[in-house]
């Protein structure tokens, strides 16, 4: 039983704060390409911030910090599944 | 007979639950590799434009607004969630409408974009950079119109009572579908747009 069990989600609260943090990240995101000296930074930067608003959607939105590990195991499968993706992809080409 | 065979049926409605929900989450898991390859087909042919237009004629301040409006949806789908879970059909009726009206606002922004892009000359057989943008973003945007209508078919439902006739896994799942629909444009709209200015 104990494995069927998930902690309770998040008050509206909580919602309306992680939305709050999504929307600076976003300003950051489309302030950054305009901010020259950033240039050599840009592209790890817009990964990182990318990043925090998709584990912070997927975790609070979507609730998945509080659901089962199968379920986490299963969508996390298939985002992580990309990246070996990307790298066929990208070497049958001759693009990495 | 009738007295074993009614418990054995509330039983399987109740365990049909879970399940139904991992099958979300390994559909969205498979979605997640589906989408992975449009984007890593457009970063293939990123430079391939054969003279035509580029990602130059991205408007990132458009976009940018878009991509805004598509986050704030989560918030509001989460909100309806949240009410949904409360029992309180007033406020989930309100906030999927919400939702789905962001969605609209978000599918009409892509239309307008597309079209500046179609007048600008980036079509889809204009070059290999055409073809993977309008491929990667159009499916994007059939997601989010497959989800506006599975909103609106919650919030009709609302109406008649039966979004809380035991159905309730529906909200939350097409919550997980909407939040995932967002989830693929905050990689898009950096991969895409962000990092080719």
């Amino acid at each position: 039983m104990a494995e069927t069990a998930h902690r309770a989600h998040p008050s509206p609260s909580t919602y309306w704060v992680i939305a709050g943090i999504l929307a600076v990240v976003t300003a950051i995101e489309i302030a950054v390409p305009s901010i020259s000296a950033l240039d050599p930074v840009k592209v790890p930067l817009l990964w990182a911030l990318a990043a925090v608003k998709f584990f912070a959607v997927v975790g609070f939105f979507m609730h998945l910090r509080y659901e089962k590990k199968l379920y986490r195991t299963l969508f996390f499968f298939g985002v992580f599944g990309v990246f070996p993706l990307f790298i066929v992809v990208l070497l049958t080409f001759n693009a990495l | 007979m009738t007295s074993q065979s009614a418990p054995v049926e509330v039983h399987d409605h109740h365990d049909i639950k879970p399940i139904r929900k991992a099958a979300m989450w390994v559909f969205l898991g498979s979605e997640c590799m589906f989408f992975g390859s449009m984007i890593a087909t457009f970063l293939l042919y990123r430079n391939e434009t054969a003279d035509g237009p580029g990602a130059e004629i991205f408007d990132i301040p458009f976009t940018s607004a878009s991509s805004f409006i598509l986050l704030m949806s989560s918030l509001t789908m989460v909100l309806a969630h949240n009410a949904f879970e409360n029992r309180d059909p007033r406020a989930t009726r309100i906030w999927l409408l919400a939702t789905a009206m962001l969605g609209t606002t978000f599918l009409a922004g892509q239309v307008f974009e597309f079209t500046e892009f179609v007048h600008k000359g980036l079509t889809l057989s204009t070059s290999s950079f055409g073809s993977a943008f309008y491929m990667l973003t159009g499916f994007h945007g059939a997601h989010v119109a497959i989800g506006v209508l599975m909103l609106m078919t919650m919030f009709y439902l609302s109406f008649s009572g039966r979004l809380f006739d035991d159905r309730g896994l529906n909200v939350e799942l097409v919550g997980l579908y909407w939040h995932f629909v967002d989830i693929v444009w905050i990689v898009i709209f950096t991969v895409v747009y962000l990092l080719q200015v």
